[in-house]
């Protein structure tokens, strides 16, 4: 019996599947798509109709969630949490719309319309999406490279007396200065362009990882040491198992830090040498004054350096599940 | 069962030999003398207390029999060995327990083993020494989630795994609530008796120290010399109402020269 009334209370659903601010959003998009094919364009745009469709089919799929959204699972609990943006991005767009294509308030073409934009994703996403690999590759590489040579030159710093007594010093001097200005040395050096990026990213990220690394294992508690010590603990043991895990939380700040100088170094490297790469193609762009196509490499390098920082938080919060009130992103 | 697996020898408990040891710091450049002449014997298996105020040198000289320092002049010798490097059959357990927090209460208890890379083999010991000390079930815990009890007792646990001949506590409930601190004294004893070890428990306690201990070593003010050596020749359990308890803790308090407080 009572089996029965649940099944059937289930059925009928819960009063929550609705989400009102999901529904509103959905009507902004829909309110978008009739704005851009019935309000005509100041000049001649492309792909006006398809645009319109693709906003409508989207206010369709968000009013979906708007009416059934609380049975939808996870995408319907996101609906949930991100009404509100979903309905501020519709409003936006419709801003950015009435800005540019309708009434001309911001000029043409430094401020592109929907539809360029549009058009510039549709059918130049091959490249952009080849040049974004290109660029994570060439980061990835020097990033490693870097935070691997950052790490030990910091790990060794902390650990001996004879090191640091020799690499203080240089680190003082030389690590302060920014990697692109060696740029014109690098690449008369480095056989390839590609090369010296991958050297000067290496370089820019090293620094602040040894600085961390280095001021991590310096803070490590002294007791932590005699307890390991009078457990037995050889001094690779004192490095690997107690000085290393105490300092990865600074290492982390320093990963941080060297992946954030990283991108700035890799956009001058790939602009001023390296012939691919989203650095690259903003050049390029800019040749052919191309300001939808600069707009939208410029999108994807957001989402490519935001994705690779969530990916560097995600990390560290796994290394550092022991660490608590860490900042989530 | 739980004992057996942690059980020294009876006879390993270790002897301690401290002979006219003198030690001394250096405090921007003007030497702070901390132990002077201080001597005294401890046999195999005793649970012997070195009571004093604070900051007259008890966790130097503990540091010292541990090996974590050596003393300026006068010899310390273990089983009349004169004591070397820091080993883990001597092992020191400190006012804070210290874990190392990014391991889990399992992986702390088990770093005495892991160092001595003995894990694979002794494995087992972990678990004897979790139960032990009354933590099963926090074994994934890590240490930010365990109360101050709970941390000590991890400590306490991470000493125990090695079997240790030797146990130097340093003021290891000092920072405890005053329940669990009594709680935790009863616990101490029950783990010496279980296990044989020899146990020297510095406080500044007096009443712990003469609850605890079958000899009280009584030091005075900073540079620390000996002023009693107390015995307390008191079956366990004890009771904290005996009378007999109540004489020495008057004794130990006039040699502290707080009778006045009595
Ligand atoms: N590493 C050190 N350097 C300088 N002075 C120290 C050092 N360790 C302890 N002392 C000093 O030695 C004295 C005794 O310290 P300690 O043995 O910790 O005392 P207790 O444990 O009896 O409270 C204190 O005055 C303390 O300041
Ligand atoms: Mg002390």
């Amino acid at each position: 019996m009572t089996t029965t009334e649940t099944t059937l209370r289930l059925d009928v659903g819960p009063v929550t599947a609705l989400q009102p601010v999901t529904l509103l959003a959905a009507l902004g998009w829909f309110g978008a798509a009739a704005l851009l094919s019935w309000w005509p364009d100041l000049t001649f745009q492309p792909l006006v109709r398809e645009l319109s469709l693709t906003w409508a089919a989207l206010g369709a799929v968000v009013g979906l969630f708007g009416l059934f959204g609380g049975r939808l699972g996870r995408a319907g609990a996101w609906t949930q949490l991100r009404g509100p943006w979903l309905f501020a991005i519709a409003v936006a767009t419709v801003v950015w719309t009435v800005l540019t294509a309708k009434t001309g308030i911001l000029p043409q073409p430094f401020f592109p319309t929907p539809q360029a934009m549009f058009e510039v994703f549709l059918y130049d996403w091959p490249k952009m999406l080849h040049s974004a690999w290109f660029s994570v590759l060439l980061l990835g590489q020097g990033f490693l490279w870097g935070a691997a040579a950052g790490f030990s030159i910091g790990i060794a710093m902390g650990w001996s007396r004879a090191f640091s007594y020799w690499s203080v010093p240089l680190l003082r001097y030389i690590g302060p200065l920014p990697a692109t200005a060696w740029l014109p040395l690098a690449f008369f050096i480095f056989p390839t362009s590609g090369s010296a990026s991958v050297f000067l990213i290496a370089f820019s990220t090293a620094f602040p990882v040894a600085v961390l690394t280095w001021s991590g294992v310096a803070a490590v508690n002294r007791d932590y040491y005699e307890i390991a010590r009078t457990l037995g603990a050889s001094p690779r043991f004192l490095i690997l198992k107690v000085a290393i895990p105490a300092a990865l939380p600074h290492v982390f700040v320093g990963l941080f830090m060297g992946l954030s100088t990283s991108f700035a170094v890799l956009v001058v490297a790939e602009m001023l040498g390296v012939e691919a790469g989203l650095g690259w193609y903003l050049q390029w762009a800019q040749g052919w004054a191309a300001y939808a196509n600069m707009y939208g490499a410029l999108f994807v390098m957001a989402a490519m350096c935001s994705g690779l920082i969530t990916l560097l938080f995600r990390i560290r919060d796994r290394v550092l599940v022991w660490q608590k009130g860490v900042v989530r992103w | 069962m739980v004992a057996a697996a942690l059980q020294t020898v009876p006879e390993a408990g270790r002897s301690i030999a401290v002979d006219a040891v003198s030690h001394r710091f250096d405090l921007e450049g003007k030497p702070l003398p901390v132990l002077d002449d201080v001597s005294f014997d401890i046999e195999p298996g005793a649970f012997v207390a070195l009571l004093g105020p604070s900051g007259c040198g008890k966790s130097t000289l503990l540091r010292l029999v541990a090996g974590l320092d050596h003393p300026v002049a006068g010899s310390i010798k273990v089983d009349g060995a004169k004591v070397g490097d820091p080993d883990p059959s001597r092992i020191l357990v400190f006012q804070d327990p210290t874990l190392f927090p990014w391991r889990t209460v399992r992986a702390n208890v088990a770093l005495g083993l892991e160092a001595q890379g003995i894990l694979k083999t002794e494995g087992r010991r972990v678990d004897a020494a979790i139960r032990m000390v009354g933590l099963e079930g926090f074994d994934k815990a890590y240490p930010h989630q365990l109360s101050g009890g709970m941390a000590q007792r991890v400590a306490l646990a991470r000493a125990l795994v090695n079997r240790p001949n030797l146990l130097l506590l340093d003021e290891p409930l000092g920072k405890l609530d005053s329940l669990t601190r009594l709680a935790m004294q009863a616990e101490l004893v029950s783990l010496w008796q279980q296990t044989g070890l020899t146990a020297v428990l510095v406080t500044h306690d007096v009443e712990e120290a003469i609850f605890l201990a079958q000899r009280v070593i009584v030091f005075g003010p900073r540079p620390a010399r000996i002023v009693a050596d107390l015995p307390v020749d008191l079956p366990y359990p004890r009771h904290r109402g005996d009378p007999q308890l109540a004489d020495l803790r008057r004794q130990a308090l006039g040699h502290l020269g707080l009778e006045a407080s009595w």
